[in-house]
């Protein structure tokens, strides 16, 4: 019986990539449909009441919501190529530092991304202090599993393409090859492995998104 | 054991820490395994599970929070809040007995501990929780005569002076 697998997503949400990825990763067949978070489909909100959120994965009717719910949701369903680890410390460990990149590393990454002049030494302080955290993780490691690409790669991926983009529009160089050698050379990996190449949204488009982004953001908190 | 967050809970297994409440519940139930299982067998309720533990953790401590710690009118919308995501999980839970179904699972896990915050949200907001969500507060209550949740929750009256002394400290009031 043939399993109807559906991804909402849009063309540059970092957390979509996320299942991009997985979803190739594992050869598995699928429908994009892709959103305009401006004027959401009936069937996103359908899928996801809760949140009206990117990505959605939707198997055979059923949806999963929440981009690293779906990375589990997609390896326990599909269990060839597996994405986590089997020993229930080391998946523990992949969960945490999953979480710590999201909740802390992009948050800091970001709010440098979006401070005015005058707050960019003290956001950047926070910034370079969790990546290096994430830099210690990487110490021997071509990939954050070992040899092959898994699911703290997918978690982290957005750094590989949305930092490069950030500190063009900022000009300001974060992940440099001196300060954290590691971080560059897992990018580099991450970026060249055939199935991540062959993903990315187009980068000049990026740009002018989060250009304005940012535009509207620090016109938004300077004071009149 | 834990330099990252440099919080608690820390579970040390063996000499090696884990970290991140529902990351510890999740291994917890993975290397015991064999016995009443937090999370069901199938990947997509597995799945329903983790979101809705999510939600529980990104939502209620930090929206109950902002009913005790602010006044006027970001105190009223921080009630109405509040109300929404209780009224979203009784929504979940529908008619089961549990967010697990017939058992208590991990949703239980996640969002049971916040029922002894209840009373003091209740108090600086002025409302109550039962007369919004009967059927969530039912299901409160139903997990509380489990002997492991009754006798590890704190008592309601001290978490309320506990925070009143905490709006002091932080010239709060």
């Amino acid at each position: 019986m043939a399993e109807e697998v559906k991804l909402f997503r849009t063309w540059s949400s970092p957390y979509a990539l996320r299942i991009v990825w997985a979803l190739k990763l594992k050869g598995i067949e699928y429908e994009t449909i892709f959103e305009d978070l401006t004027n959401k489909s009936p069937s996103l909100l359908q899928y996801n009441p809760t949140h009206g959120k990117v990505p959605v994965l939707v198997r055979d009717g059923k949806p999963v919501c929440e981009s690293l719910v779906i990375l589990e949701y997609v390896d326990e369903t599909w269990k060839h190529n597996p994405l986590l680890p089997q020993d229930p410390y080391e998946k523990s460990m992949a969960r945490f530092w999953a979480n710590f990149g999201d909740d802390k590393l992009m948050k800091s990454i970001w709010q440098l991304f979006i401070a005015h002049e005058k707050d960019q030494d003290v956001a950047a302080v926070a910034a370079l202090e969790n990546l290096k955290i994430v830099e210690e993780q990487l110490k021997g490691k071509k990939f954050f599993h070992g040899e092959t690409i898994g699911y703290l790669d997918l978690a982290f991926g957005w750094i590989a393409n949305l930092v490069s983009i950030l500190e063009e529009i900022m000009s300001l160089k974060l992940v440099d090859g001196e300060r954290f050698p590691h971080l560059s050379s897992w990018i580099q990996h991450f970026i060249d492995a055939p199935v991540i190449r062959d993903c990315w949204p187009p980068r000049d488009k990026m740009i002018i998104k989060f250009q304005v982004m940012r535009e509207n953001y620090l016109a938004a908190a300077t004071p009149k | 054991m834990n330099p990252v967050h440099k919080k608690i809970p820390v579970l040390i297994h063996n000499g090696k820490p884990v970290c991140e409440s529902l990351i510890i519940v999740q291994y917890i139930d993975e290397v015991w395994h064999d016995k009443n299982p937090l999370l069901p067998s199938d990947p997509y309720q597995r799945a329903q599970a983790r979101f809705w533990a999510d939600f529980v953790d990104k939502k209620v401590y930090d929206c109950g929070r902002r009913i005790w710690a602010t006044k006027g009118e970001e105190k009223e919308a921080a009630k109405k809040e509040f109300i929404g995501i209780m009224k979203k999980l009784e929504g979940e839970l529908g008619n089961k007995p549990y967010f697990g179904g017939e058992d208590f699972g991990y949703v239980d896990v996640a969002l049971i501990p916040f029922y002894c915050w209840f009373h003091a949200y209740e108090n600086f907001g002025n409302f109550k929780t039962e007369t919004e969500c009967p059927k969530l507060v039912e299901w409160a209550k139903r997990c509380m005569q489990r002997e492991s949740v009754s006798k590890s929750l704190a008592d309601p009256h001290k978490v309320y002076e506990f925070i009143v002394s905490l709006k002091k400290k932080l010239g709060n009031e």
